[in-house]
């Protein structure tokens, strides 16, 4: 048995089928993974991520360490509230994570980070922050809700108080601040509006229930991985991992070389990197041939090489087979893919693959 | 609890067998199997003509999750595989044990060489399976 969120009990209540996801006994789905995904798509669906781990950084140098332990530069942040994406490397310019980092204010950020990597992130963290005198706290007593889908915010709203409401739903993209007592952010994995709130763990199960009686549909991670593979997103251990560098994982929109002077863990393997030209390339593919694309799955791309699906599923919105793949840099627009045995064609597009419900490769040539 | 019609025959991974008029053999995955995988999203079958040996994989089931052989329960040579299926795989979530069989067998002399279970034996095979 692994861990538990403190929504356990209520997502076997709910029905939902229960497997391992990084060490944590997670719902997978609670009726119909297709359906959970539409309605995420097309109304509003709640997912618990509980199982991600919250960590609060404090000191008055705060800003300094994380301009040095993150690939991305906190700098950008400007405002109180604001969210910024990054991958944390190592020496090698290898990702140890991605996670999603908030300026709260100019002595307290808050990261977060995923649930497979928690213990070797945190270890990693603390001993970076002794030089800047820089407090690490994990934030375990909090739960943590991904409310997701174009009527997501007006439904989660409705449980906050009236002036609170007004206030979450004044919030700009990317953009978290503590609401009656909960921390509301305007960010998400899916694709769609939404909001992920961090909340005491001692309301979370009242909070879903209200939801759901909202009409707002529990969701589980198997609805979570087709929404953000079609929304274009990297799932870490899948897409990247120590053993990859971000420009060779569709990340190097992530990664501030400037300013020049800003020493950074990685940086140095990084510049050599992009001095010779990255490899491999992280590209999208839409499969023209019938069949489903799996990760591991072998690419031929003629007169190139070979290369590998890091991520694949069955798009329900395209309603047809999509996936990431590293692939030699110099692959073009058309590649194979070995599907037990058998070569199919696959056409190589750019991601995101969906977007706010819409379909934005063609699917036709 | 899931379906098990008194009528056929089952293997141990899942599989129904329904003994038509003509004598052929018709092929499927249970009820308990279509829950298992979820929403499935694509459903191959074999080709017309095909010499199949028992115990060795003849399809493939796919959800949104993952992909599933389905083990041919008897030797013999596919006289039809179900043409509504490339175009409508969610037919087995929905009816599992009709529309959604996968596959029509003229089986070879000597009868099934797999182990076939009864209706009673699946019901506690998925038991012990913890369904």
């Amino acid at each position: 048995m692994g861990r538990q969120t403190p929504l356990f009990e209520l997502h076997r209540e709910l029905g939902a089928r229960i497997v391992d996801f990084g060490g944590w006994d997670m719902p997978v789905q609670y009726s119909s993974q297709i359906g959970e995904h539409h309605a995420v798509r097309r109304a509003a669906g709640v997912f618990d991520v509980s199982h991600m781990c919250v960590i609060d950084l404090k000191g008055v140098r705060v800003r300094a360490f994380l301009r040095a332990l993150l690939a991305n530069d906190v700098d950008k942040l400007v405002r109180p509230g604001k969210a910024l994406y990054s991958c944390m490397l190592n020496e090698a310019g290898g990702v140890l994570d991605d996670l999603i980092v908030y300026y709260l204010t100019d002595s307290w950020f808050r990261v977060v980070v995923n649930a497979g990597t928690r213990d070797k992130d945190l270890a990693w963290i603390r001993k970076s922050a002794r030089e800047f005198d820089v407090g690490v706290l994990e934030r375990t007593e909090l739960a943590m809700l991904a409310i997701q889908g174009p009527e997501a915010r007006t439904k989660a709203a409705k449980l906050l108080s009236r002036v609170g409401a007004a206030t979450a739903l004044e919030l700009d993209t990317f953009v978290g601040r503590e609401i009656d007592g909960w921390f509301v952010a305007r960010t998400g994995y899916t694709g769609e509006d939404g909001f992920e709130v961090m909340l005491p763990a001692s309301d979370a199960e009242r909070v879903w229930r209200e939801l759901n009686a909202l009409g707002v549909a529990s969701c589980g991670l198997g609805a979570r991985d087709t929404l953000r593979l079609e929304a274009g997103m990297n799932l870490y251990g899948n897409d990247m991992d120590e053993n990859t560098h971000p420009f060779e994982s569709g990340l190097s929109w992530t990664v501030a070389m400037e300013p020049r002077e800003r020493r950074f863990v990685g940086r140095e393997a990084l510049e050599k990197i992009k001095a010779q030209g990255s490899e491999r390339k992280l590209v999208g593919l839409l499969l023209e041939d019938r069949g489903v694309l799996r990760s591991h799955q072998q690419v031929a791309v003629p007169g190139v090489g070979t290369g590998e699906i890091t991520s694949g599923t069955f798009s329900p919105t395209l309603e047809r087979s999509i996936a990431f793949a590293r692939v030699p840099a110099g692959t073009g627009q058309q590649v194979q893919v070995d599907i037990r045995g058998k070569l199919l064609n696959a056409r190589v597009v750019k991601p995101p693959f969906v977007r706010f419900g819409q379909a934005l490769v063609p699917l036709q040539k | 609890m899931s379906k098990v019609p008194a009528d056929l025959k089952y293997t141990k991974t899942h599989e129904w067998l329904r003994t038509l008029p003509d004598g052929n053999i018709e092929i499927g995955i249970t009820d308990h199997a279509q829950h298992a995988l979820g929403d499935l999203v694509f459903v191959e079958v074999p080709e017309t003509g095909r010499a199949l040996k028992a115990g060795e994989p003849c399809a493939v089931v796919e959800s949104v999750k993952a992909a599933s052989d389905v083990y041919a329960p008897v030797s013999g040579e596919v006289v039809a595989g179900n043409p509504k299926l490339a175009n409508e795989p969610e037919t087995v979530n929905t009816d599992s044990y009709g529309e959604g069989w996968l596959m029509r067998v003229r089986p070879a002399a000597g009868g099934p060489a797999a182990q076939l279970l009864s209706p009673a034996e699946y019901e506690k095979l998925q038991q012990e399976e913890g369904d």
